[in-house]
């Protein structure tokens, strides 16, 4: 089998527990599989960040977020699987921007582990939309591919207006410019509880802007399970 | 050429003249495209089509299973194949088209376009006019000239009469730092003729001009553009183990045209059709400077993998690095894989802490061949991503594990051909360090012992 990042043969059975409880095989070389760095320890209660021991269970940046009457309540919480580190930035880079949909494979295993750790069954999978302007850009929605992965159906139930990059702008700028999302056909919401996906989360803004709307529209509450935590 | 009056040429067709393009990757609007389609002035091809085997991309030939997925496509509604092969790029997938102009734009001719004073020796001289007349003719020729005989220089004449005919002339490279390299270089000696530079961090690339110097990678834009098309290092890798960048070639040339390789190393299967007279070649066997290649010299080390895991080289190994430090005498030592550069750039920095490795992988890669250069470092542990390119002048090279599947005739010749390239320091120290010889280690040295006494035959030493 070649891998399927950087296309070295390499042996897919990595060990006896695999064979014989016929799990996929994966399809990462142990080297590139190596090289993500999975968020595992402390973590920030409210954005799913890495935390020093001795640090309080809210990071500064969710404090920030919670001493705002505007925005505090709006997400439960974050979960992300991976740490951005220059491996990552490589690899969404050519997902997302080159447009090699089938990287997210790579993702899958530990992309539904997160999942049934932090959410389950009974919360709706919302992806974050992208405006029809950059969907037809990209050709595909990079949340919606991470939705497909999960073991349960998603929802479109939102929809973007098309803004600048969100990447050029700074905290405040997206936080002081109107929300882009709006709802999409959607059933009724009332007492829902919503889990978000998306790519990364940095600031926050984004998940949060789309929660408001859930949240406005009757949804019980809306959490953020995203692939990266920048 | 005769171009109808009628389609005077627009800004639409001028823009992508001698392109092959994504219709999506147009600046105009889509429905100028869409007569411009319309009116025959562009042709449009599917970007995959299906083959008995399965996907073909049209851009670059690939037409590997595994190299193409599939993706639930926003564009067209359905499941989409995509070639993962050429995505850097621009995704192709199978609702793409490709549209290219109908026509080619003819061109201006440049009267005496060359001003290069320098002077080329007896060998350059005889090869340069086989290349000119090779052009003349549009055939097919191969440059075998070994490593430090002075190519580029070959060019010139032919390049200069191609461009006093109106054609157009590209040269492709494996690899971005020559594309670099070459570019001031070809400047200077054609000042009036405008030259386009196209590698993946150039604005540039696309760009037709008189003089294109390309990587092959970005070739893939390139479409029946070329009257002559120059392929530099056709053994290097990527080249020789990439289809793709053969296709390219194929499709950027025009149909009538001549294609000229460059190669030091030439396979083995072009070796023996050269001997047998099936491909047309012009071998260069001596250097400019008219001194000898250095011959490598075979020596045993026994199983050094075992030594590096008891943490120690082998004796003779560490001996000769010692020799170079204590002379102080710059030297390359080439070890085969990525985790025994480590291991090896370990044990030699407890010896002398300025020595360092480089690899493919390694971020800090320039800086340190910088370093060496700059003579900051007395001894650089490398794979073969330096077997050529890099020029030092005053050097020796030493293999440890030359018995390796890595190290082919092609890769041993261009390590030894790093030695003994500066005219005031034609000779040094080739040491193959091995455990056990390979047919692959004897063929390349008897390659460069061939290649001396056909120099030495022809008249082309100076000793």
């Amino acid at each position: 089998m070649n891998c399927l990042l950087c296309h070295s043969p390499y042996n897919p059975i990595a060990s006896w527990r695999q064979l014989l409880l016929l799990e996929e095989p994966d399809v990462l070389c142990p080297r590139c599989r190596g090289t993500f760095a999975v968020i595992r320890g402390r973590l920030c209660e409210m954005c799913g960040r890495l935390l020093e021991e001795a640090a309080p269970s809210v990071c500064a940046d969710c404090l920030r977020w919670q001493e705002d009457e505007q925005w505090g309540r709006a997400l439960v919480k974050n979960r992300s699987v991976y740490l951005y580190n220059d491996w990552m930035k490589d690899v969404v880079a050519l997902w997302k921007f080159r447009g090699d949909y089938v990287i997210v494979e790579a993702f899958r295993r530990p992309f539904v582990q997160a999942f049934r750790r932090h959410f389950g069954r009974d919360w709706c999978i919302v992806p974050i939309p992208l405006s029809p302007e950059r969907l037809h850009e990209r050709g595909f929605n990079q949340a919606e591919a991470l939705a497909r992965l999960l073991p349960s159906p998603y929802f479109p139930w939102l929809s973007r207006k098309h803004s600048e990059k969100q990447s050029k702008k700074s905290r405040r700028e997206r936080l002081e410019t109107d929300n882009p999302f709006f709802l999409a056909d959607h059933p009724p919401l009332d007492g829902k509880r919503i889990v978000l996906i998306d790519d990364i989360y940095t600031t926050g803004i984004t998940v949060r802007h789309a929660a408001r709307i859930l949240l406005e529209a009757g949804a019980a509450e809306v959490g953020a399970l995203t692939l990266v935590r920048a | 050429m005769y171009i109808p009056p009628s389609t005077a040429a627009s800004p639409l067709v001028v823009w992508l003249n001698g392109q092959r393009l994504p219709r999506e990757q147009l600046p105009f609007p889509d429905g100028e495209v869409a007569a411009a389609i319309q009116t025959g002035s562009l042709c449009e091809q599917p970007g995959l089509i299906n083959t008995a085997r399965g996907w073909r991309c049209v851009r670059c030939g690939n037409d590997d299973p595994y190299l193409f997925a599939s993706f639930p496509c926003a564009r067209c509604g359905s499941d989409c194949a995509y070639c993962r092969k050429c995505l850097v790029m621009g995704r192709i997938s199978s609702c793409t088209r490709l549209v290219h102009a109908a026509l080619p734009l003819p061109y201006g001719r440049y009267e005496a376009p060359l001003s290069w004073d320098g002077e080329l020796s007896a060998a350059q001289a005889e090869a340069a006019q086989t290349v000119r007349q090779a052009v003349l003719d549009r055939r097919e020729l191969i440059v075998w000239a070994v490593c430090g005989a002075g190519k580029t220089e070959i060019l010139f004449p032919a390049i200069a009469a191609a461009l006093e005919e109106g054609w157009r002339v590209g040269l492709a490279t494996p690899r971005v730092d020559v594309v670099r390299e070459l570019a001031p270089r070809f400047q200077r000696a054609f000042p009036r003729v405008p030259l386009a530079v196209w590698h993946g961090g150039s604005d540039e690339r696309g760009q037709i001009a008189p003089l294109v110097l390309s990587t092959t990678h970005q070739l893939l834009r390139a479409y029946r553009a070329f009257d002559v098309m120059i392929v530099d290092e056709v053994d290097a890798f990527p080249y020789s183990v990439e289809p793709m960048l053969e296709y390219a070639v194929s499709q950027a040339r025009k149909e009538r045209s001549s294609l000229i390789y460059l190669t030091a190393t030439p396979s083995r299967a072009w070796q023996r059709d050269i001997a047998r007279g099936k491909r047309n070649a012009v071998v260069i066997p001596a250097r400019y400077h008219g001194h000898p290649l250095p011959v490598p010299v075979f020596e045993w080390c026994g199983n050094w993998r075992k030594r590096l895991e008891r943490g120690r080289l082998p004796e003779n190994v560490f001996s000769w690095v010692l020799q170079r430090l204590e002379q102080g005498k710059q030297a390359f030592l080439f070890v085969p894989h990525i985790d025994e550069l480590e291991t090896v750039v370990r044990l030699l920095q407890r010896v002398d802490a300025r020595i360092v490795g480089v690899h493919a992988e390694a971020p800090d890669r320039a800086e340190h061949v910088q370093a060496f250069r700059d003579g900051r470092v007395p001894l650089l542990v490398t794979t073969t991503i330096l077997e050529r390119g890099v020029t030092v002048p005053n050097i020796d090279v030493a293999v440890l594990g030359a018995e390796d599947r890595i190290f082919t005739e092609s890769a041993l010749v261009q390590i030894a051909g790093r030695v003994g390239r500066h005219a005031a320091f034609p000779g040094g120290d080739v040491r193959f360090f091995h455990h056990g010889k390979t047919s692959e280690m004897v063929r390349a040295r008897r390659h460069i012992l061939r290649m001396n006494e056909e120099a030495k035959k022809r008249g082309l030493l100076c000793s």
